[in-house]
């Protein structure tokens, strides 16, 4: 066995020494100024002191050494099918370990005003687009994983529609990781730029093959222009003992509305970060979450609204159900600026816990420096009630019955909220399936 | 054979004995009212038929139907044609009426070795029910008893009752909080499940409802016991006297 590393970045050292090298200055010198601001910055390791995560201690995943993916693998079309989510149509791309793979992908179909490219080849095509708004809209300079990300940049997904431009069926983005013999991390790297008037729905979507820990570690940018509509999808089904780590940031301009629906029922430790910045009058956004953990799985949302403009509206929905000694970490902030008068913003957050190890942290918070605001919150926290299970079992459901029934219930708000009826019965299948196995045993 | 036969019931919660030796028989084609003062038992009696885990059993035997009910499980109870309308119908949020009535309906024919409906020919069957209630069909749309008003859930309570078709229906205070035009209903719905085959006991603290439908005993349950049995003449002495005159005999059993 091996000796415990401490928690230090310098393990990055030698990953980032490993990785394929980009020819092309810019993305050069944005990958060294990343990673010179990763190391200085380190990973949020301290117990003390670091509000940010302080329900969420990731010693454990620091002491992996992640290595970039070196071996590149391929996987079959049956594997690729295994873990898609659409049945119905949709424009699906396709990630292997991190690398575009277009002989899974069918986004060559997109409607005329939308584009989609892999980021390695945008890189190579000179865009300029890409140099000019990649990094611009994620902090790197003050989160240590967006930092990582941005440091070991390689590949990912450019999605842009121009204005009016209208894409029905969603666009699938399947990030697939495979086992390999050395513990690996990829650093999935999304950028969507909505012109006016546009509207797409698009799925960011993490799993994995069984095998050895991983690390998933993706930085989306979402620019949302004046009354476009974006609907976005995560979810994330990696297996149980693997990172995941996401950072979500996005912009939504007058008029223009966002939303989000994530969606985590695999990993073992899982961070989100989700920022939305209502930076234009009239905006709104809806964010909905689901998360299903068990043995000692450990879930951590943390969704910030920062109203900047006035008459923005916010609604944010976030329900979990927890068995085993599982954990699940909940801190929405609602931030309303200066001058930005007629928000509208409401946050809940919800928890259903089956085992009396489990545990559900749950701190709504508001920042507001402006009067004539209307912000509320609501959270809730309890086990199955007893009663009710009693009055459907007294009309003949068995116990397993009743208490599936009871959970799907309480789930069933956010499962609605997934507007693509595909997507809704994908999701409301997995979530079936998942927690008959729980309640089963 | 009695459909239902209680015989010496003593039960409550915990150590607390709340039922101090119940004993009852009621044949097919009966309707028994039990009444009695707040507290006395009534609810734990009609929790405990139904088969409610949070009840402790001291002493005593329930028969019904010829099977043994204490050592069946809520669920058999209910599969086996027993039904309780709840004094306080729970509300489930996120599960919808039909969806509730059709797992519970076809939870009841498969015990009965008959085929499951499926959505389509479930809704037909909820269709001519509903028809014979002035229910909202919208009702049937809506999450289980949320946000429904008293009355509405126990008119929900009584359409639930139509549509099982149980043997035997427990109906705990179904008519309180009723305005007159949904205790009519009410008692019409009871009224028509009324026949030879099927048996009620209907807890209740008025007359009011009686008017509609005589029952063929009343039963007064004090402090655990029932200390009165009679004819419907039972009920319209309570309603004018209150239990003062039971106290006596009450007192005299404790002893
Ligand atoms: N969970 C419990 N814990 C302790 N005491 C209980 C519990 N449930 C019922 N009781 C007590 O048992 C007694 C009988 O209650 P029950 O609900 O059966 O009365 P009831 O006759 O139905 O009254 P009401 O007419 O008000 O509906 C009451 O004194 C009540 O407080
Ligand atoms: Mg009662």
């Amino acid at each position: 066995m091996t000796a415990q590393k401490s928690t230090s970045p310098d393990s990055y050292d030698k990953a980032f020494s490993l990785i394929n090298p980009i020819d092309i200055p810019w993305v050069d010198a944005l990958r060294r100024s990343a990673f010179k601001k990763f190391q200085e910055l380190g990973l949020p390791t301290q117990r003390r002191g670091n509000e940010p995560w302080k329900y969420t201690d990731i010693r454990k995943l620091a002491k992996h050494e992640f290595q970039p993916v070196l071996e590149h693998k391929t996987v079959s079309d049956q594997v690729v099918r295994d873990h898609s989510i659409i049945a119905g149509p949709s424009h699906l791309a396709v990630f292997i370990d991190g690398t575009f793979s277009p002989s899974h992908s069918s986004v060559n179909d997109l409607p005329k005003g939308a584009n989609f490219s892999s980021l390695a080849s945008a890189f190579h095509s000179q865009d300029i687009l890409v140099e000019d708004k990649i990094s611009r809209y994620s902090g790197y300079k003050a989160e240590a994983f967006t930092a990582l990300n941005t440091a070991f940049i390689e590949d990912g997904a450019i999605i842009t529609l121009t204005a009016g431009t209208v894409v029905k069926a969603p666009i699938h983005l399947l990030f697939i990781t495979t086992s390999h013999k050395h513990e690996v991390a990829i650093h999935p790297r999304i950028f969507v730029h909505l012109e006016e008037s546009s509207s797409a729905s698009i799925i960011e979507s993490h799993t994995g093959i069984q095998g050895n820990v991983y690390l998933s570690n993706a930085v989306a940018e979402l620019l949302i222009d004046s009354n476009a509509r974006l609907n976005y999808y995560k979810l994330q089904r990696h297996p149980t003992n693997a990172f995941h780590i996401t950072n979500t940031e996005a912009i939504v301009n007058r008029d223009g509305y966002f939303s989000c629906v994530n969606i985590d029922l695999g990993g073992d430790i899982v961070r989100n970060n989700l920022n939305t910045r209502m930076a234009g009058e009239g905006a709104s956004t809806k964010l909905n979450g689901l998360y299903l953990t068990t043995d000692k799985q450990h879930v951590d949302n943390q969704v910030i609204i920062e109203h900047i403009k006035g008459n923005t509206r916010a609604r944010e929905l976030y329900k979990g159900i927890l068995d085993g000694q599982s954990r699940s970490v909940f801190h929405g902030s609602i931030i309303v600026r200066e001058g930005a008068s007629g928000v509208d913003a409401y946050q809940v957050d919800k928890n259903l816990l089956l085992s009396n190890q489990a545990e559900a942290d749950t701190k709504p918070a508001f920042w507001v420096y402006t009067d004539d605001v209307k912000c509320g919150h609501g959270a809730a926290c309890g086990q199955i009630d007893d009663d009710a299970v009693f009055y459907l079992r007294s009309r003949g459901l068995d116990e397993i019955t009743a208490r599936q029934l009871l959970i799907h219930g309480f789930i069933a708000e956010v499962i609605d909220s997934i507007e693509n009826p595909d997507l809704r019965d994908h999701v409301s299948d997995l979530v079936h399936s998942k927690l008959e196995q729980w309640l089963l045993v | 054979m009695a459909l239902l036969e209680i015989e010496n019931l003593h039960a409550g919660i915990g150590e607390i004995e709340i039922l101090k030796g119940v004993s009852l028989s009621v044949q097919k084609g009966e309707v028994h009212a039990i009444m009695g003062p707040n507290g006395s038992g009534k609810s734990t009696l009609a929790h405990v038929l139904a088969g409610h885990t949070a009840y402790t059993i001291f002493e005593g035997s329930i028969n019904f139907d010829g099977s043994t009910l204490l050592e069946m499980l809520p669920e058999f109870r209910a599969r086996a044609g027993l039904f309780l309308s709840f004094q306080h119908p729970v509300e489930i949020s996120g599960v919808r009426f039909d969806q509730f009535l059709r797992a519970s309906y076809n939870s009841i024919r498969k015990s009965q070795n008959e085929p499951e409906l499926d959505p389509i020919q479930f809704n037909k069957v909820l269709k001519d029910k509903l028809g014979q209630f002035e229910i909202d069909p919208a009702f049937i749309q809506r999450n289980v008893n949320e946000g429904f008003s008293g009355g509405e859930k126990k008119r929900m309570e009584i359409f639930q009752m139509a549509l099982l078709e149980p043997k035997l229906a427990i109906l705990d205070e179904t008519d309180s909080g009723l305005d007159v035009d949904a205790l009519r209903e009410v008692a019409n719905g009871i009224n028509n499940f009324r026949n030879p085959d099927h048996a009620i006991v209907l807890v209740t603290h008025y007359q009011r409802i009686l008017n509609y439908l005589t029952p063929d005993f009343v039963h007064v349950l004090m402090d655990g016991r029932i200390v009165k049995s009679g004819n419907a003449d039972l009920a319209r002495q309570i309603e004018e006297h209150g239990y003062d005159d039971f106290l006596e005999i009450s007192r005299t059993n404790e002893k």
